[in-house]
């Protein structure tokens, strides 16, 4: 009787959970073995050869590094500006309500918004960036024309959506440090920054970890910026993985191959959230 | 197949039960349609079906905005595989062999039973109709239709000592205006640039065509089974758009936006532009300085590829749908309201028909370049449109913005796009 109450408790979760996750997951690996049913040819068994397809497909290799790139710069600089900002609006100073408030206001913009304004910040000749570096005497630069400067455009746009969102966490860990903490190293003779090395930043950890997992899997997730902006271009030096499954998927309506870069991406996550729970968890300390 | 007959079979059997007592139940269709340069277009199409479902009370046209041109294909084709397509739509005109591909559509010269039926479908522009043909049939009808044509600022031409009643007629006077356009401050930064076009986006392809077409150069065939991107006239045009930013330096350099395009002329920061027929409302209402309107300019001959939207009536409507479908596309482009159209829009009026009604006279006589686009139909060839199209059209994009970005070079991008496209096509060469 207990055992039957107890699943009933869980019934609902379950439902939900195996409705919306284990089985899209199941079906996009059986899809990601067919081939893409077409008009009056119907989907057929074809082992791994949408694997194999993969490996011969540049933009695929390019999409995959690009995202690389995009996670390791985007990281490790929105992690360090969110705890700056977070230690800055967490002393006591005036308008500190309205300093908080400014940097979380990026995280509750719509993406799409987002992009639109960025988009105008970059325009060659008249954009926000232009007129400040002509004001500066610097050239005009086309950066979402140019290979080489596209996906730090993209970057930039990243950090800057994604660390008021991290100050936020790390705002709320800073306040659930005790005061005497603080007192103790200042009485030893700690200078702020021993007591930023060996007190805080230890107890932040948690949230460090979580921050992390977060930060690299929203730069997996990433797709509004490049459909808005540059739409992978110029010649792919923006593809993200994403994007990419959804013009395979929804502009070439291969859903085969779809399924089978989903399954790429599905991975990579799991990978992710592998590594935090078997490793990091292990290292970090809890309160 | 067998849901559709079961559809009409349905349809059949609802018609003689059930219609006597619900004779008064509305036709409802369901129309997507994008929208894809400036201006009120929501607006206008939704004024056009409440007008329509008043003149018609026993139809219900449903607009429904659905995004952008790749948007809306996205969206119908999502839904058609779900199960619940629309039963009308306008998409790309080069979406055509995809959506044949997939037996979404309806062959509309099948449905036409009569002789003023045959007469509406022969009225429209040849030139539009390249695109709407495949196979034996005709697929799709032209609606917001258009072509390419080059703005310029008079004002700006003027200062140039250059004469603002004309734009460059020729490859070599666009070179020579262009330069005489270009100016720079005193530290060597260009402030004003010749000319702009547009390569970022989904659109590369098709400005590349005002580049091959004046080149007598064609990029596909008919059956929409072959391209030909590696010809030499190709790769001269090609090497021609490369030249106009690195060599002659009139163009910025990098990919240029297909959206912020019309937004530099207006700032006075391009004195000319290339895009659509269709944002010519836009920048009339929106420049604060008289501006041109010119054909593309000729190299061995004239010429522009067509471009914008068809009408496609789904095969998933029953016949009633169907039926109501084509009305309301008949109804749209009749003389007087294609004309309606062209005049809010900017579009090209789809048949020869609508210029001659008084309005569109009247229109012409107030702003002469409404009549560019049309003309230059006589010379203009059908849009890039293959098999696969989407994924085909990528490739060649892709090896334009490489050319673009100096990182191949015109020869090699081409080369390399001919190969990819050709593997892609080889299942529909039989």
């Amino acid at each position: 009787m207990q055992t039957v109450y107890g699943w009933l408790l869980l019934l609902p979760a379950v439902v939900l959970l195996a409705a919306f996750t284990h089985y899209p997951a199941l079906a996009t690996l059986w899809h990601s073995l067919h081939s893409t049913p077409m008009g009056s040819r119907p989907s057929r068994f074809v082992g791994l050869d949408n694997y194999a397809a993969l490996f011969d497909d540049n933009v695929f290799w390019q999409a995959l590094r690009n995202n690389l790139v995009y996670a390791l710069g985007t990281v490790p600089v929105s992690i360090a500006l969110a705890l700056a900002m977070a230690l800055w609006v967490d002393g006591r100073l005036p308008g500190r309500g309205l300093l908080r408030m400014a940097y979380f206001t990026p995280t509750v913009l719509p993406m799409v918004a987002v992009a639109n304004i960025w988009l105008f910040f970059y325009t060659p000749q008249y954009g926000l960036i232009a007129q400040a570096m002509h004001g500066l005497g610097l050239p005009d630069i086309n950066w979402l024309g140019r290979r080489d400067t596209v996906l730090p455009a993209l970057m930039v746009v990243g950090i800057w959506k994604e660390s008021g969102f991290f100050m936020i966490f790390y705002l709320a860990a800073l306040q659930a440090v005790p005061p005497s903490l603080r007192e103790a190293a200042m009485l030893e003779g700690a200078s702020r920054w021993q007591y930023l090395r060996r007190v805080l930043w230890p107890l932040l950890m948690p949230t460090t970890l979580f921050v992390l997992i977060n930060a690299l899997i929203n730069a997996f997730r990433l797709v509004d910026h490049v459909v808005v902006m540059t739409h992978g271009g110029p010649d792919n030096a923006s593809m993200l993985l994403l994007y990419y499954i959804y013009q395979v998927g929804f502009s070439f309506w291969d859903t085969g191959y779809a399924a089978t870069l989903t399954v790429v991406l599905l991975a990579i996550l799991c990978t992710i959230a592998a590594v935090k729970f078997r490793w990091l968890d292990r290292k970090t300390h809890y309160q | 197949m067998r849901r559709i007959v079961l559809k009409s079979l349905a349809a059949g059997l609802l018609g003689t039960a059930v219609l006597p007592v619900h004779a008064q139940q509305p036709v409802d269709v369901q129309f997507y349609y994008p929208v894809a340069v400036g201006g009120p277009i929501t607006k206008i199409v939704d004024d056009m079906a409440a007008q329509f479902n008043k003149e018609n009370p026993d139809i219900r046209i449903k607009p429904v905005y659905s995004g952008s041109y790749q948007d809306s294909i996205a969206k119908a084709l999502t839904a058609f595989k779900g199960g619940t397509p629309p039963q009308l739509a306008v998409l790309l005109s080069t979406d055509m062999f995809t959506l044949v591909d997939e037996n979404a559509i309806v062959p509309i010269d099948s449905m036409m039973k009569t002789d003023a039926d045959k007469k509406w479908l022969g009225g429209f522009y040849d030139a539009f109709m390249q695109n709407s043909r495949t196979g034996g049939h005709v697929w799709g009808v032209p609606f917001q239709r258009s072509t390419i044509v080059a703005y310029y600022n008079k004002d700006l031409f003027k200062q140039a000592g250059l004469d603002p009643d004309h734009g460059p007629a020729t490859w070599a006077e666009l070179v020579s205006d262009a330069s005489k356009l270009t100016k720079k401050d005193a530290a060597g930064n260009v402030t004003q640039w010749g000319l702009e076009i547009p390569s970022g986006g989904a659109f590369a392809y098709w400005l590349f065509q005002a580049l091959t077409t004046p080149n007598d150069a064609m990029l596909m065939n008919q059956a929409g089974n072959r391209v030909y991107l590696d010809k030499p006239a190709v790769i001269e045009a090609a090497q021609f758009w490369h030249d106009l930013a690195y060599k002659d330096g009139v163009m910025p350099k990098g990919t240029i936006d297909w959206g912020t395009t019309p937004k530099d002329f207006l700032e006075k920061k391009a004195a000319m532009i290339w895009t659509t027929t269709g944002n010519l409302t836009n920048i009339a209402s929106n420049a604060s300085f008289p501006f041109g309107v010119a054909m593309m300019p000729r190299n061995k001959r004239g010429g522009s590829p067509t471009g914008g939207g068809n009408f496609y009536i789904f095969k998933s409507g029953t016949p009633a749908q169907q039926a109501a479908a084509l009305k309301f596309v008949q109804w749209a482009t009749t003389p007087e309201h294609a004309a309606d159209w062209g005049i809010a829009t900017g579009y090209v009026a789809v048949t020869p028909a609508a210029w001659q009604t008084e309005k569109m006279k009247q229109y012409v006589a107030k702003m002469p370049a409404a009549a560019v686009a049309r003309d230059q139909l006589a010379v203009s060839v059908a849009e890039f449109s293959t098999h696969d199209n989407q994924r085909v059209t990528k490739v060649l994009n892709d090896a334009l913005q490489a050319m673009l970005t100096n990182a191949k070079t015109p020869r090699q991008a081409l080369q390399d796009a001919q190969k990819q496209a050709d593997r892609l096509l080889r299942p529909y060469q039989q």
